[in-house]
């Protein structure tokens, strides 16, 4: 059966296929549409597999890891940065080992067109000691799903895939089973000595991962991913990985003259690198993202071929490759083009018409100006972009949580005011356990939990917390008296700026709830209650 | 055959219905599609764009490279001189004549006109008002997908018949407004 498909839906399709009893994941772009497929496909209600969003990525591997406990297959799917935050049952997961197969899907964003870094997703897995598949096409990425939980399950490890944004986010034709694998029975195989990881025990199982890993590199030589294509003029061997592999092809229509390695999965097949580097005078090396296969075949002693790539410049440094970068590297000239054109200007994202954002930024703004000093502390979400003007009205954004804690390190070092702006979905992400922390210590800050109702920036998710924040901020000790919950809109501008006034000037943790739903998921449940009616 | 297309405007437009209608007519005649969109941020009133290929052989790349482009399909006419160095020399541009204008430093609409006449092949057309005028309001971008129809070497008849089955489960009345505004287009195709 023939469908058009996102990668991203190719790989939902794919774990759904496999047999799938649950997927585990926090949105992210670009990295969403897999559980939001998962959420709209009719096998998957018929099939109750889980699909419910997780509170943040660490919450969701660990969830995953006890479907994979009782012998069913799970997947957990995040951006890169997700990776960061499930960083710790993630790389554990290598040490208790899997039952039921464990797939983690991580999107990566090289050029960072929705993130903060560009990290590559590949070290994790190399210091987490587990196999890595990097498909180059949508049909693969379906395919691999099914061979990388049966991977998982006989190595009994976690496999890591890894895609771009390029891959997540275009769409081909899929060829797709006609029926979906069953899923795992329940079953009581998991090892205590495994699943315990108490130093004693823990130091046997990093006895056997380690002594895994000729196996994971021999799989990689013989892997059907990985294809060595012998060419006729070995004065150049390009090496190409995951989605640049496309764009190598993209300059050679008829056929490429050079020898070709693909790599779609890790780690790194040594023997068949060795063979274009003695084979070859020269290697290219085209990846995406940061030089991962290029510093390992680099290594320090000099070998037979000389190397090149993003450490030579003959690639960027950094950003996602494309069909010209590649050409370039070849020496192919580009097609002819027109100029870019110099009256086009930049035109940035900006918070929606009527969102409940502008109004808290207009209102902030309007207090903050009697303290020059103040400084405000963003964190991710819509609400960055009130860094943009015409707010200008935050002065960090790091990560999921970081506006609260960092206002408490600055207060802490002497900072007044200090204000934290946060959305309510990534208050519970990361938020509430910094929260804690500053009303142990009756930190001086303020701190704005702007409730949308969801989770908007990566197209309005549900969002864990909703209809629980006085709750919650009362259940982690904030007294009720600086506990302010207000209605973001023009006709409230002054008592939202008293409110914020009253509460800065109070010497200890505020939190103040502007509360109003998020314009794009009010349309979208307007234009439902609409159909409905009809 | 192989039709490389860029699809272009501010978040919110609907470039992508536009895609999805091409995409259907391209599944039906058995080609090879690929195409990449934009989710995420710029969604927010950013611009936006897609690459979208079909052909009759395998395709490599998701992204078009400079040059390459045979048809930018734009909603928005600064949006479609972003794209220019992807346009190819003989390439077509068929924008909507309209500029939505959500940044303060917006460019003078004449210079932008200019820039475009100083493309080879180019249709320029008021989508809105024609669609507003032939009484299909919200199918200013299929009026722009008839426009196109030569350009992107698909079928006419192939096209109506993708609308037909894209808007198939929203009733008669939204698949003939597409329709009317699919033959409104192609009357504009020089």
């Amino acid at each position: 059966m023939k469908k058009l498909l996102l990668g991203d839906e190719a790989i939902a399709q794919g774990a759904i296929d496999a047999g799938l009893s649950g997927v585990y994941a926090y949105p992210g772009t670009p990295s969403t549409e897999i559980t939001e497929y998962i959420q709209e496909s009719p096998i998957a209600k018929e099939r109750n597999i889980h699909r419910r969003w997780s509170t943040n990525e660490k919450t969701a591997m660990e969830a995953a890891l006890g479907m994979s406990y009782m012998g069913k297959r799970a997947l957990v799917c995040m951006k890169h940065v997700g990776l960061n935050v499930c960083a710790d049952p993630f790389v554990n997961s290598a040490m208790t080992g899997t039952n039921g197969g464990v797939v983690v899907l991580v999107a990566d964003d090289p050029s960072m067109h929705s993130s903060q870094d560009e990290q590559d997703s590949r070290f994790y897995a190399k210091f987490a000691m587990i196999p890595t598949l990097e498909p180059s096409s949508q049909q693969e990425a379906y395919d691999m799903m099914q061979e990388a939980f049966d991977l998982s399950e006989q190595l009994h490890l976690p496999i890591l895939m890894r895609v771009t944004t390029r891959m997540a986010h275009s769409r081909a034709v899929v060829d797709v089973k006609e029926e979906s694998r069953p899923q795992n029975e329940l079953n009581y195989n998991a090892q205590a000595s495994n699943w315990v990881l108490l130093p004693a025990f823990a130091r046997k199982r990093n006895v056997v991962v380690t002594g895994q890993q000729p196996l994971l590199e021999q799989m990689a030589v013989d892997s059907k991913y990985n294809k060595y294509i012998d060419g006729t003029d070995h004065k150049l061997g390009v090496i190409a990985s995951g989605i640049a592999y496309n764009y190598l092809m993209e300059c050679y229509p008829e056929g490429c003259l050079f020898p070709v390695l693909k790599i779609s999965q890790y780690p790194i097949p040594k023997k068949l690198i060795r063979r274009m580097t003695d084979d070859c005078e020269q290697v290219l090396i085209a990846e995406e993202g940061q030089p991962f296969i290029e510093d390992q075949v680099r290594g320090v002693m000099p070998g037979n071929a000389v190397i090149k790539g993003r450490l030579t410049g003959e690639l960027p440094r950094t950003g996602e490759l494309n069909p010209d970068f590649l050409k370039k590297a070849l020496g192919i000239e580009s097609s002819e083009s027109y100029a870019p054109c110099e009256d086009v200007t930049p035109r940035p994202p900006a918070l929606c018409q009527g969102c409940g954002h502008r109004d808290v930024y207009t209102a902030l703004n309007e207090v903050l100006k009697e303290y020059p000093n103040a400084r405000v502390f963003g964190d991710i979400g819509c609400y960055t972009l009130g860094f943009l003007p015409p707010y200008k009205a935050i002065h960090s954004c790091v990560d999921m949580g970081a506006s609260i804690t960092m206002a408490k390190g600055a207060s802490d070092a002497g900072q007044w005011p200090a204000v934290a702006i946060i959305g309510d979905s990534t208050f519970t992400h990361s938020g509430m356990t910094g929260l804690l922390d500053a009303i142990n210590e009756n930190a001086d800050i303020t701190v704005i939990i702007s409730d949308n109702l969801t989770t908007a920036m990566t197209g309005g998710q549900d969002s864990a917390g909703t209809n629980k924040f006085e709750a919650i901020c009362k259940g982690l000790g904030l007294s009720e008296d600086h506990l302010k919950v207000v209605n973001p809109i023009p006709k409230n501008m002054p008592e939202i700026t008293a409110t914020i006034r009253e509460e800065i000037n109070y010497h200890g943790v505020s939190v103040i709830i502007p509360r109003r739903e998020c314009m794009q998921t009010l349309q979208r449940h307007l234009k439902q209650k609409k159909a409905a009616a009809k | 055959m192989k039709t490389d297309i860029i699809l272009c405007g501010v978040g919110g437009q609907g470039i992508l219905s536009i895609a999805t209608i091409i995409g259907e007519a391209a599944m039906k005649e058995n080609l090879y599609i690929k195409q990449a969109e934009v989710h995420g941020m710029s969604q927010r009133g950013g611009d936006v764009q897609s690459n979208l290929r079909i052909s009759s052989n395998p395709i490599n790349s998701d992204l078009i490279p400079l040059g390459g482009a045979d048809v930018i399909i734009s909603m928005e006419p600064m949006e479609a001189l972003r794209y220019l160095p992807f346009l190819a020399k003989d390439g077509w541009i068929i924008t909507s004549s309209a500029p939505f204008v959500n940044i303060p430093n917006y460019p003078d609409i004449e210079t932008i006109k200019k820039d475009l006449e100083n493309v080879k092949n180019v249709i320029v057309l008021d989508i809105e008002q024609a669609a507003k005028d032939n009484g299909v309001p919200r199918s200013a971008n299929v009026i722009l997908l008839g426009a196109a129809q030569k350009a992107l070497g698909i079928e006419y008849d192939k096209l109506e018949d993708a609308i037909r089955r894209v808007f198939a489960r929203k009733g008669d009345a939204i698949v003939d407004a597409n329709i009317k505004a699919l033959a409104i287009g192609r009357a504009a195709q020089k």
